[in-house]
């Protein structure tokens, strides 16, 4: 890291060494990831209500700022200052716990997400990565499940099961979508699957199906449109957060948000490329990144950014477009599609691999 | 293997958070409340294999217990609407028979491995997640004559590459053998679960559901009457 970085390593000169390389720059990264996410998540908020809009031929919130863009920041000081309901008869540790539990994992996921080129903007490149942030994701329904079981509310606790079933059926797909891309790479390392891609070309090419899975089992797991029937409104008054008001309240809204951002990043990074914007070694790939120094870093920072974006805004599409599904057809389309279609995915990736891999060695 | 520092403190704070959570999960009285604690245990065995330097152990935990397990148990609890026992606590024979048995457990445990029999082997961490392949090659001496041989390469694997050698080479059959156990076993359950697709609407009703109907009946007779 001090080679990279020496002005500001130089500050360090004092501190030991290791704890510089592992304390210090990954609290320095994480800090400044956190702000950047909140600002992220925040923003969103805004650019969801003005695409919507836009999809529907309305305005949407325009009139705090220029454009409405300070809508962002009058939204958390509403929130803010709301009064905080317990409704009687609520498990109260338990109600005050649920809105915490999914912002933690959502944004521990984030230390393992390489956000640009190694090795400034990964803030742990962990040999199983892939599986440790599908391993925190998942944990993420918690938060919903206690909050609906909590408020003593049948909406409410309708909505909790509903999101737990829906978070089983579809983690299964999630999971098996992504084993083609590992068969074809090798390796559970975020930083490595990149460097494949830059390679050859970008995993949605030879994992269509595999992409198309993964990108409706990422959208069901953060229950977003046209999956969201935890929070079903025309069903359900609100689902699991029908009786959480003020901060926490938005608590629910920031992990949502924040996971939505969380599985943008993974679509990118497994199937797009990442941070790069090479074929079969040709172009911006890592390597011609680092060796233009810090300006490489940005470019593939602003690259990478650019393609989740792009994501983030799919999912707004995404809402804008198709109506919500109902509930048992939500779990056909899980175990009787979605499943099956994924491992004949695998099987099929699998052939192939052995079909190159016999011919390349006869 | 002997911790120091902050590995040292680590395992005792988990330790103590994965036995209290693991007493409570016994004790609450509320199965929500179990499930949760019994939650937080498996998050802290987690990080014990984390500790020992199995991260892929560690995120598949996490992954299946935690992600999918759990999430089913507390689905289940909910849906059934479990009532919370009674507070009073009440000392059956059988409570304290499974307490003695888990002294007993724990006394045989620390006996066997207390002996420091199973411990790792300190000095050679590599030695857990590495494959060693003998390679067989041919070499000419001196006088000509080509004789085989046998050189052993160790080399070391990542964790998950290690996990994947051990269940789908070196143990293929009886991984094989267990899988096809567990799928017999959930033919099995969704056979009993099932309700006769053939019977009439009437027939297929479960029985708890008929018992209530029945019962219904029965008062709104003596009641009506």
């Amino acid at each position: 890291m001090s080679a990279t970085l020496p002005v500001v390593a130089s500050m360090f000169g004092s501190i030991p060494e290791p704890i510089v390389n592992y304390v210090i720059w990954p609290t320095t990264k994480f800090v400044i990831a956190f702000a950047v996410i909140m600002g992220i998540v925040a923003f969103t908020t805004l650019v969801e209500r003005r695409v919507l809009g836009f999809m529907q031929a309305r305005l949407g919130p325009n009139r705090v700022g220029p454009q409405g863009i300070l809508q962002f920041v009058a939204d958390p000081i509403k929130l803010l200052l709301k009064e905080d309901i317990v409704p009687a008869g609520a498990q109260k540790a338990a109600y005050f716990i649920a809105p915490m539990l999914p912002i933690i994992p959502a944004f521990l996921a984030f230390c393992l997400i390489p956000f640009g080129p190694p090795p400034t903007f990964a803030i742990a490149d962990v040999n199983v990565g892939l599986l440790l942030v599908l391993a925190l994701t998942s944990t993420g329904v918690y938060g919903i499940i206690l909050g609906g079981w909590a408020s003593n509310n049948k909406f409410s606790l309708l909505g909790g099961l509903r999101s737990a079933a829906q978070m089983v059926s579809y983690e299964v797909p999630f999971g098996l979508s992504i084993v083609g891309v590992l068969m074809l790479t090798g390796s559970l390392s975020l930083v490595e699957i990149v460097r494949y891609q830059e390679q050859s070309v970008w995993n949605v090419l030879p994992q269509l199906i595999g992409c198309f899975i993964f990108l409706v089992a990422m959208t069901a797991e953060v229950n977003r449109a046209p999956f969201d029937l935890p929070e079903a409104e025309s069903e359900l008054v609100a689902g699991f957060h029908t009786e959480y008001s003020g901060m926490k309240f938005a608590f629910f809204f920031l992990a949502e948000y924040a996971s939505m951002l969380v599985n943008a990043c993974l679509i990118v990074l497994l199937f797009f490329g990442g941070w790069t914007a090479a074929i079969a070694g040709h172009g911006l790939t890592t390597a011609a990144m680092q060796s233009m120094g810090w300006l490489g870093m940005i470019l593939g920072f602003l690259i990478f950014g650019a393609k989740v974006a792009f994501f983030m805004i799919l999912y707004i599409w995404f809402r804008g477009t198709f109506p919500r599904y109902r509930f048992d057809q939500l779990m056909d389309l899980g175990w009787k599609w979605m499943i099956p279609l994924a491992l004949a995915n695998i099987v099929v990736t699998g052939l192939v691999i052995l079909i190159a891999q016999s011919g390349g060695a006869s | 293997m002997m911790l120091t520092g902050v590995p040292l403190a680590l395992f005792m704070i988990v330790g103590t958070i994965a036995i209290a959570s693991s007493i409570l999960v016994v004790s609450m009285r509320n199965p929500v409340h179990s499930a949760l604690f019994l939650l937080l245990t498996f998050l802290c065995v987690a990080i014990f294999f984390v500790m020992l330097g199995a991260e892929f152990v560690g995120a598949v935990q996490v992954l299946v217990y935690a992600g999918g397990i759990m999430v089913l148990f507390l689905f289940v609890v909910m849906l059934i609407n479990v009532k919370a026992l009674p507070t009073e606590r009440v000392f059956t024979p059988g409570s304290i028979g499974g307490v003695m048995m888990g002294i007993l457990l724990f006394l045989i445990l620390a006996i066997v491995l207390g002996s420091g029999k199973w411990s790792p082997r300190v000095n050679e961490p590599d030695n857990v997640r590495s494959t060693t392949t003998v390679v067989t090659a041919p070499v000419t001496d001196a006088g000509g004559v080509t004789v085989q041989t046998e050189t052993s390469e160790t080399t070391v694997v990542g964790n998950s590459e290690a996990v994947g050698m051990a269940l789908y080479r070196d143990y293929l059959v009886p991984f094989e053998v267990a899988s096809l156990f567990l799928l017999v076993a959930m033919i099995g359950a969704i056979v009993i679960g099932k309700r006769d697709l053939n019977a009439s609407e009437e027939e297929s009703i479960p029985d708890f559901v008929a018992k209530k109907v029945a019962d219904e009946e029965r008062i709104k007779g003596v009641t009506g009457a």
